[in-house]
């Protein structure tokens, strides 16, 4: 004997179809959408007006503080030299944040499986972590030489941290019926790994990359300050050396654009990798 | 010690038939930070193939720990467990049993079809395909046409449909249910009651089934096993025999309201 397919009556029948009321919801979510992009565009471009205002209306000298409009004057006369001096931090950024994501990730599911690597490194990670990377940035140039190494090593050490904590915690994120559903199935250590622990562990390891994409940024600039003869980090020590504010405001910019868009790159495939993961994207 | 044995309706169990479950003297202890707890002491029981037994007790009386210890999820301290006339993990290797959680226990990245279908997909799971489809499987539960949603698209409700096809889809000889509907609200859970009947008889399965409610215990078991906490043992056994196929309305006949507070007062002593 074979029961009739049951019907689903549960809360389907409480959303009858009424097309106008969804475009009007539709209509809503997107003017909110819009709303929340443009109020940023206006408050900056506010405040570039209020700083060009008050540097001619104060006579501010150029050294001290440059005109909005001289700072885009540079950007524009001088790209050809900001570009060539961004290509080798970011080259450097997007290596360190390379190799100190993926060694984070590694050595995460090394200690999730090994309690005792945790129990004896993870103190020491946390102690390297306390120390600023103005101080151990010396180091690794004097360990690594002057070259592109010594930046990729100061990058790819900001970027460890946050991720070994994540990812760590997210790997452990699986709650005990989803252990014990797996032990039902029979599910073998790796299966167990990449189809519950690992994706388990993304809104946490999206986290951690979003933090990672600015400060690996942050880490090649550094490492560039202790020595270094092309880079926005070298260029900034330039310009200030120099007096030349309108290039060193300019150089600024090109490299948080720089941070800006890596971070939009991991946000987007953060929306596209999580799309099931409602806290992200609803 | 606690000795029982449960029977389906005599014209369905053949005499050849190993019992689905098996208990001899089993205890399982647990040592926690205030001590040794006994959450099972020395229970021996028998669950013929077919039956439907609910198993209803208060809090800490071991209902869930037995369930476990069936699904070769706790081992037990002492004692033998038989499923299907093998060994538990033989039995769970075989996919001979299927588990249904309190919390539905979907993969939040998995849709519904994708969540039904990761049996399948693990611990050499596609060698056991049931006779029903993950599709068809949904459609006995309720959610045709809801194949493609994520379980945050869902209400509890239907992710506890989604959970209840996923353990069906290896055709298990035992399913094992534990609370499944406790976190539901009374409309949804008297409604998946009359369904989970429907996909009992439709599936011939033997259904050990936990719960708090004295009235779903009723209305589902044709036996239900009442359990006393500290030491956790078996204090009584109930037959129910409401005629099926059973409706939410035989709740208000005098046989059920009679078993309902006799179980009421059995409790109260437990």
């Amino acid at each position: 004997m074979s029961a009739p397919a049951l019907t689903q009556t549960e809360t389907s029948d409480a959303f009858v179809s009424d097309e106008g009321a969804r475009e009007e919801f539709i209509a809503a979510a997107r003017s909110a959408a819009w709303r929340r992009r443009l109020l940023p565009v206006g408050a900056a471009i506010l405040m570039l007006v209020l700083w060009q205002f008050a540097v001619v209306v104060f006579h501010v000298r150029p050294f001290i503080a440059p005109a909005p409009t001289a700072v885009m004057g540079v950007l524009y006369s001088k790209f050809g030299l900001l570009i060539g001096n961004l290509a080798p931090t970011a080259t450097e950024a997007v290596a360190g944040f390379v190799i100190g994501n993926a060694a984070a990730i590694v050595i995460a599911t090394a200690f999730v499986y090994q309690r005792t690597a945790e129990e004896a490194f993870f103190p020491i990670a946390v102690m390297v972590h306390t120390i600023p990377v103005m101080a151990y940035a010396p180091i690794l140039v004097l360990l690594l030489g002057n070259g592109l190494s010594a930046k990729v090593a100061i990058a790819a050490l900001i970027c460890f941290f946050p991720t070994l904590v994540n990812m760590t915690r997210g790997l452990r994120a699986v709650s005990q019926q989803q252990k014990e559903l797996m032990r039902i199935l029979s599910a073998s250590p790796s299966e167990i790994f990449f189809k519950l622990r690992l994706k388990c562990s993304l809104p946490y390891l999206f986290a951690a990359l979003k933090i990672a994409a600015a400060t690996s940024v942050i880490g090649a600039i550094v490492g560039e300050w202790i020595g270094a003869t092309t880079g926005i980090g070298a260029l900034i020590i330039q310009a200030t050396y120099n007096f030349d504010s309108p290039l060193l405001y300019a150089t600024i910019v090109v490299g948080s654009a720089f941070s800006a868009a890596f971070f939009g790159v991991i946000s987007w495939l953060e929306s596209h990798f999580l799309k099931w993961n409602v806290a992200e994207t609803g | 010690m606690s000795q029982a044995t449960l029977q389906r309706a005599p014209e369905a169990a053949g005499a050849t038939e190993s019992p689905a479950v098996r208990l001899r003297d089993v205890t399982v202890r647990f040592t926690t930070e205030r001590g040794a707890v006994t959450a099972l002491d020395r229970i021996s029981m028998t669950v013929a193939q077919g039956g439907f037994l609910t198993l209803l007790g208060p809090s800490g009386c071991g209902k869930s720990t037995l369930l476990r210890v069936a699904a070769d999820l706790i081992p037990p301290t002492s004692g033998d467990v038989e499923v299907m006339g093998t060994s538990a993990s033989a039995a769970r290797a075989a996919r001979d049993i299927g588990f249904v959680f309190q919390d539905a226990s979907l993969l939040a990245w998995r849709t519904a079809l994708e969540n039904v279908e990761l049996p399948l997909e693990v611990g050499g799971g596609a060698k056991r395909r049931g006779a029903r489809s993950p599709r068809e499987l949904l459609a006995l539960v309720g959610l045709s046409g809801r194949e493609h949603a994520y379980p945050h698209e869902l209400s509890g409700g239907m992710r506890q449909r989604v959970a209840i096809a996923r353990a069906l889809v290896n055709d298990p000889k035992l399913l094992l249910m534990d609370e499944p509907f406790g976190a539901l609200d009374e409309i949804t859970r008297d409604r998946l009651n009359v369904e989970l009947l429907r996909v009992w008889e439709s599936t011939g399965a033997t259904i050990l089934f936990v719960t708090h409610s004295i009235y779903e215990a009723t209305f589902l078991g044709q036996q239900v096993l009442l359990m006393a906490a500290r030491p956790g043992r078996v204090r009584e056994i109930v037959d129910v025999p409401l005629p099926s196929p059973r409706g939410v309305e035989q709740r208000e006949t005098r046989e059920f309201v009679e078993l309902t507070s006799h179980l009421r007062r059995v409790l109260e002593t437990c």
